[in-house]
């Protein structure tokens, strides 16, 4: 499918479908809902679905590599700082660059894309997953040894759990993070929503770029919601405590 | 996971109930410290005894509790549990056996009530039934109501936080409880309230208490025995409270439990371990010349003047007594009376209160006990010295 959407990307018609379309798409207006209806099986779609498969594989990668790092940061105070320094200077390499310098390893793949936006997300969720865990206060920590929970049992029916509504927030700033940057791995890779995005960037028909965007923000915005519901059903003991 | 406990039938009568406790020369030690913070403690603590330790800070009385739970481990001596060497066992299956109060209690806030009071149950492995019989069977033993075990702490008072965290330390009916300043957080009244409770309650469980405090009157209230330490860890002395503020060992422990000692020994005592005064009693209508024989017989200047029922209504000065027969309208009304469970101390007051005069003494029905005189009550005062004293007579009721 990449390669059929390549060669008219090559050829670089000035209107896609010229001749063929609406008045619409004919007077080249600034939006046709009926060129979204004719393309949405075809391009966006399938664009929308790799989005979500792109940022979904970033996030659970990403969440697990910081879970086990934040975990031996909470043990091992002195891990902190590596791995804190590491993930904020993968944090800060501008993300276009951060393509390029993985293609000569990984190639023009996925892979490169998903270790790029995995990247991304480690800071975020390493921070706050650490962040949650210190958080939880002394003295629970202290009636959780004086009762013989094991130290494993107090992080996970202790710890983590009052550590969640932290490590949600983290997520919704790494799923939004990623959800916008995964349209830039279109350099590398031609998936996801950056397609039809860059696809519309290359011609003055401004329908599929403003489409594709629209779908990406609608996308972040839903994923943002979502973890909100979930965090609201998993820590039902949050709201309590603020009323 | 301790088979022997989960093997154990229901209800809090079929566990251990307490279990003695022994400090035997203990030592703790921190590396890089030339001071040790526990030095050569020992005393021991019968089963069903609450222990307090006290002392000023720094003196090392909540190091010396969680060396018994291991959450600190000791550097030298040892500490027996039921005659078993802490020091042996695995500390989480130790503490499964202590009940662990706080002063910040410490409770789960993810967790409902019931969940947080059935955390060790869980962690022995107990079945959901009878686990959840013994969530709700320990929300009453504290006085909570049973749909309280849905909500979560955040939604509860301090006091309620603290009873809870009490009803989580006693899920596994542990044979000894440490308790760390478990109401220092609490304002005065609420922190009356929750002693008094805590003492009803254990006069029922009976349970090997290790209760740490700052505050000499509440070790005073709160102990069978008082472990006063000073400054380093060393034991300055040990001993029952009232021994403690008749005979105190030395100059710092006289200071500590503070000038007023001997009014403190009097909180002690209530009217019930005294012996009280006959007071010779007049029936309303009883005729004049008889009162003033009966008063006479034992030497009395008055006389409590009794309605039909009983019940005493005022006093009588026996130079009031003028021919008529006894009535009500000649008595001075009763201003002031005790029961049985008013403290010797408060009893003074009110007899100081009332010029000196004896105080009038009532039973729980409303007759009348007796008196209780200023002579009375500095004669429970003299040194304590076996069955005679006020502690004897306190232990034997408790």
């Amino acid at each position: 499918m990449s390669g059929v959407l390549l060669a008219p990307l090559a050829a670089a018609p000035v209107i896609p479908d010229f001749g063929r379309g609406s008045t619409c798409i004919r007077d080249n207006k600034l939006f046709c809902w009926d060129w979204v209806q004719s393309n949405w099986g075809g391009t966006l779609r399938p664009a929308l679905i790799q989005h979500i498969e792109l940022t979904l594989i970033a996030v659970v990668v990403g969440f697990a590599i910081s879970f086990v790092l934040a975990l031996a940061a909470y043990r091992w105070s002195r891990l902190e700082p590596p791995v804190g320094i590491v993930a904020g200077i993968l944090y800060t390499i501008p993300s276009l660059a951060l393509f390029q310098l993985l293609v000569p390893v990984t190639g023009l793949s996925r892979t490169s894309a998903e270790i790029a936006l995995v990247s991304y997300t480690i800071l975020i969720l390493f921070s706050n997953i650490l962040e949650g865990l210190r958080n939880v206060p002394a003295d629970v920590r202290d009636a959780a040894e004086g009762m013989g929970l094991t130290r494993w049992q107090t992080l996970w029916r202790v710890e983590l759990p009052m550590a969640l509504p932290t490590i949600v927030a983290g997520l919704r700033i790494a799923v939004v993070t990623v959800v916008s940057l995964a349209t830039v791995a279109v350099f590398i890779v031609n998936e996801g929503l950056g397609a039809p995005i860059y696809a519309g960037l290359q011609n003055a028909f401004k329908t599929e770029l403003i489409a594709a965007g629209a779908l990406t923000v609608a996308l972040a915005l839903f994923a943002d919601g979502a973890l909100v519901l979930l965090q609201r059903v998993l820590t039902p003991w949050a709201r309590t405590a603020r009323s | 996971m301790n088979s022997a406990n989960t093997a154990q039938a229901e209800g809090p009568n079929a566990y251990p109930s307490a279990a003695p406790l022994e400090f035997r020369n203990v030592s703790k030690r921190y590396p890089r410290s030339d001071r040790p913070a526990i030095a050569d403690l020992s005393f021991s603590v019968p089963a069903g005894e609450i222990c307090v330790l006290v002392g000023p800070s720094g003196c090392g009385k909540t190091t010396a509790m969680r060396l018994v739970n291991r959450m600190t481990d000791l550097t030298s001596g040892d500490i027996l549990l039921d005659g078993e060497s802490v020091t042996q066992r695995k500390p989480a299956e130790l503490r499964r056996e202590i009940g662990y109060v706080i002063q910040q209690i410490g409770l789960f806030p993810h967790q409902t009530i019931a969940q947080n009071i059935a955390t060790v149950p869980k962690l022995l492995g107990w079945e959901k039934d009878r686990t959840q019989r013994r969530v709700t069977e320990l929300l009453e033993l504290v006085s909570l109501p049973s749909e309280m075990g849905d909500r979560y702490p955040a939604e509860l008072s301090g006091g309620q936080r603290q009873r809870v965290g009490v009803a989580r330390a006693l899920a596994a009916d542990p044979p000894l409880m440490l308790m760390d300043e478990p109401f220092g957080a609490i304002d005065p009244i609420n922190r009356e309230r929750l002693q008094n409770e805590f003492l009803r309650l254990q006069a029922e469980i009976r349970k090997t208490v290790v209760f740490v405090t700052h505050d000499i009157d509440e070790a005073i209230k709160m102990g069978d025995r008082i472990a006063i330490l000073r400054e380093g860890g060393v034991l300055a002395q040990y001993a029952t409270p009232d021994e403690l503020l008749a005979r105190p060992a030395d100059d710092f422990v006289a200071r500590f439990v503070g000038a007023d000692r001997g009014l403190k020994r009097l909180t002690l005592s209530q009217l019930h371990d005294i012996v009280l005064l006959d007071v010779p009693t007049a029936h309303v209508g009883d005729a004049a010349s008889d009162a003033r024989e009966r008063a006479a017989q034992r030497d009395a200047d008055e006389l409590v003047v009794l309605d039909g029922g009983e019940q005493p209504i005022g006093r009588l000065p026996v130079a009031r007594l003028n021919g008529q027969p006894v009535s009500a309208d000649d008595a001075d009304p009763l201003t002031s009376t005790a029961s049985r469970e008013t403290s010797l101390r408060d009893a003074l007051s009110l007899v100081v209160a009332d010029r000196n005069r004896p105080l009038v003494v009532l039973e729980a029905d409303g007759r009348l006990a007796g008196l209780v005189s200023l002579e009375l009550i500095s004669a429970a005062l003299r040194p304590a010295d076996g069955a005679g004293s006020p502690e004897a007579a306190r232990g034997a009721q408790r």
